[in-house]
């Protein structure tokens, strides 16, 4: 997703999109005879449970509005946003340099939404007697400098690392945060799903993960982060996140073409609205204010 | 007519998918494992030429920080990708439409002696003055032997299959050394032992075993084979090759019970009672008589039974960890070709470096599998011929 890697197969994405959204338009028009607008949204698989239940909500009191939402990762996204294949592009991560010369060269001017936030819990098994790390030391656990529990203050028992695979935006957005863009290590257990991770940290003692807020449950252990070298230790909730405290946070977007506004403008507003905020904080994702 | 033409068109197509999956595999090593369009940059004065794959990448994850380690001069390595070019310019010098941006890089460059710069071919400006590094291809040999496996990593990916290969290899092979025993002995328990009632109930119980979904078995896998795994052998962690080996065991052993029992069911009755009659007892008879004569229906269940192991991808994928280290012990977490291919693919690029490797994984799993069914062809062969 906030894969530089997406960026470089522009054209290929691009051929392969143009494709993709030819078909879309023609479900979309099938299957809304009676709308007199459609919107097509996509981008971010993070956004996309978002995304979907707010247009559903949307186009039940609305009928004269209909949405069609498509996930693929922000960076396609980006890219149909820049063909002009989609209205709406759904962001899990800021413009990067080389998008913004990309749209300023298509002279295409974008608007950025921020419509939610989302914030990492760094999660441990319950019975880790450690409760907090500074960045610095979740950067040697993942890249494997530190490889026991005693290191940083805990039992004598070996760091069992959990990742999400390396095609989640995620997986991604950690990496560049939390890992100062250094590599994962190679013995890093990579599991296919964030329910996965949940579960196997919560039944394996040494073990270390992280997941969406939304997926902290019981079973496992958040960790308090300190981003300034121990100084202060944040535990993660939608309280620290909202107030930015909580570092390991990020807003997920929603960009547009300015040129295109009066035709999104339903939806935009509704993912602003309170209904819309609701819906935010029922996926469990963190709302605006 | 239409037998032929049926048939004919199955070939085909089988034909077409492995001529498509060899081109796209064999694709990823005509390209550098730097991304398209995309160069790496040092100052003029530095004395490095070339770069492997495996040293980029170390340079990039700060473990290696001084170009005398490379063999170049004493100097700090200075990192520069292109989103860090508005640490050092502000948009007004780079102007409105980023115009300004290639002479800025060039800038940068040239007055940072230790630096290595990452950014797209598009913004090297037309009178570049530091020095591109070349990138060596992947060879078939790097890309076999290789031991890292990093095909997103920036800015050059590592495409080293080694552990993939290996841990898929292993799982199978754990699979297979749990399920074969286990399968024959059920066969021959239900084929000459069990009553009739009691195959009449327990066959369609184990028929019904091969109709589970495999996500289904992931997930019990996950949940009650990994925590098992774990106890039994006091480890750190549950998710290992041997809970991929038994998942994928109990998968394999309905297709192995059930064909194998069907052969053994058709040892013709006129044989078995010649060798009761001449006085062997019944075990004797199913070692000498019945499992002999049903070898090549036990190897074909053996066969698919692995090929199925090999093959398997969700359930795998839940429980053995993926991480992609070279196997040595089945109690360590490994990574599987085709849990590689279904995790990763839905996010590589179409067309891209990652892609085409994702394929070439495809058509090592092939070879792997060929060469078992060619293996088991020529044994069966050779058994029959004994027999006749």
């Amino acid at each position: 997703m906030t894969k530089k890697a997406l960026f470089l197969m522009l054209p290929l994405i691009g051929m392969l999109s143009c494709g993709k959204g030819k078909n879309e338009e023609g479900a979309t028009t099938a299957e809304t005879t009676s709308a007199t607008t459609t919107v097509t949204i996509k981008g971010s698989d993070t956004v996309l449970p978002l995304a979907q239940k707010e247009s559903e909500e949307m186009m039940k009191t609305n009928k004269e509005v209909s949405v069609t939402v498509v996930g693929g990762g922000t960076g396609v996204g980006m890219t149909a946003l820049l063909e002009g294949t989609t209205d709406i592009a759904m962001a899990s991560r800021d413009l990067k340099t080389e998008e913004k010369l990309k749209f300023s060269e298509a002279k295409k001017e974008i608007e950025i939404v921020t419509i939610a936030f989302d914030a990492l819990a760094v999660i441990v098994n319950p019975a880790n007697k450690v409760g907090q790390l500074t960045r610095e030391q979740i950067e040697k656990i993942y890249t494997g400098e530190i490889k026991n529990w005693k290191e940083v203050g805990g039992a004598d028992e070996k760091i069992v690392a959990y990742s999400r695979e390396s095609s989640s935006g995620t997986y991604e957005f950690f990496k560049e945060e939390v890992l100062d863009k250094k590599n994962y290590a190679t013995d890093i257990l990579s599991m296919p799903a964030t329910g996965a991770i949940v579960q196997a940290v919560g039944q394996t003692k040494g073990a270390i993960g992280y997941v969406g807020l939304a997926y902290e449950t019981k079973e496992v252990k958040p960790i308090s982060v300190s981003y300034d070298q121990g100084k202060t230790f944040v535990t993660p909730s939608i309280a620290s996140a909202k107030d930015k405290t909580y570092p390991i946070a990020r807003p997920l977007f929603y960009m547009y073409d300015k040129a295109n506004a009066a035709k999104v403008k339903a939806v935009v507003d509704y993912a602003l609205s309170p209904e819309g905020q609701k819906v935010v904080s029922e996926i469990g994702y963190i709302p605006l204010n | 007519m239409i037998l032929m033409l049926s048939s004919a068109s199955t070939s085909i197509t089988v034909i077409l998918i492995v001529f498509f999956l060899f081109v796209e595999g064999i694709g990823v090593f005509s390209k550098k494992p730097i991304e398209e369009g995309f160069l790496l940059a040092v100052h003029p004065s530095n004395t490095i030429q070339k770069l492997e794959p495996t040293q980029i990448k170390d340079i990039f994850d700060k473990k290696i920080t001084n170009w005398s380690a490379l063999g170049g001069k004493n100097e700090p390595i200075v990192l520069f990708r292109t989103e860090d070019i508005t640490e050092f310019y502000s948009e007004e010098e780079l102007g409105e439409n980023f115009e300004h941006f290639p002479a800025k890089i060039d800038e940068y460059i040239t007055r940072t002696p230790g630096v290595i710069a990452f950014f797209s071919d598009k913004y090297k400006s037309k009178d570049f003055h530091g020095k591109e590094l070349d990138v060596n291809k992947i060879t078939v040999y790097k890309f076999l032997s290789g031991e890292e496996w990093f095909p997103t990593a920036q800015p050059v990916a590592q495409m080293g299959v080694k552990p993939l290969i290996l841990g898929t290899l292993w799982v199978s092979f754990g699979a297979i050394l749990i399920a074969l025993p286990i399968g024959l002995a059920a066969a021959i328990y239900l084929s000459e032992i069990a009553r009739k009632r009691t195959r009449n109930i327990l066959k369609p119980l184990i028929e019904l075993l091969a109709g589970i979904p495999s996500v289904v078995y992931g997930f019990f896998g996950l949940v009650v084979i990994v925590p098992l795994v774990q106890d039994v052998f006091n480890l750190p962690v549950g998710e290992t090759g041997l809970a991929g080996s038994i998942v994928l065991a109990i998968m394999a052993l309905p297709t192995i019970i059930t064909i194998s029992e069907d052969a053994m069911s058709n040892t013709p009755r006129a044989m078995k009672e010649a060798s009761l009659a001449l006085g062997a007892s019944q075990w004797q008879t199913i070692y000498k008589v019945v499992v002999p004569y049903s070898a090549s229906g036990i190897t074909a269940g053996a066969i698919l039974g692995i090929g199925r192991a090999i093959g398997e991808t969700m359930a795998v994928l839940m429980v053995t960890g993926n991480a992609a280290v070279i196997p040595n012990t089945l109690l360590a977490p490994v990574r599987t070709i085709p849990a590689t291919i279904a995790a990763e693919l839905g996010e590589a690029a179409s067309g891209g470096m990652h892609y085409k490797a994702l394929f070439a994984l495809g058509c090592i799993l092939f070879l792997i599998t060929f060469c078992i069914n060619m293996l088991v062809e020529l044994v069966t062969n050779r058994n029959s011929h004994k027999k006749h």
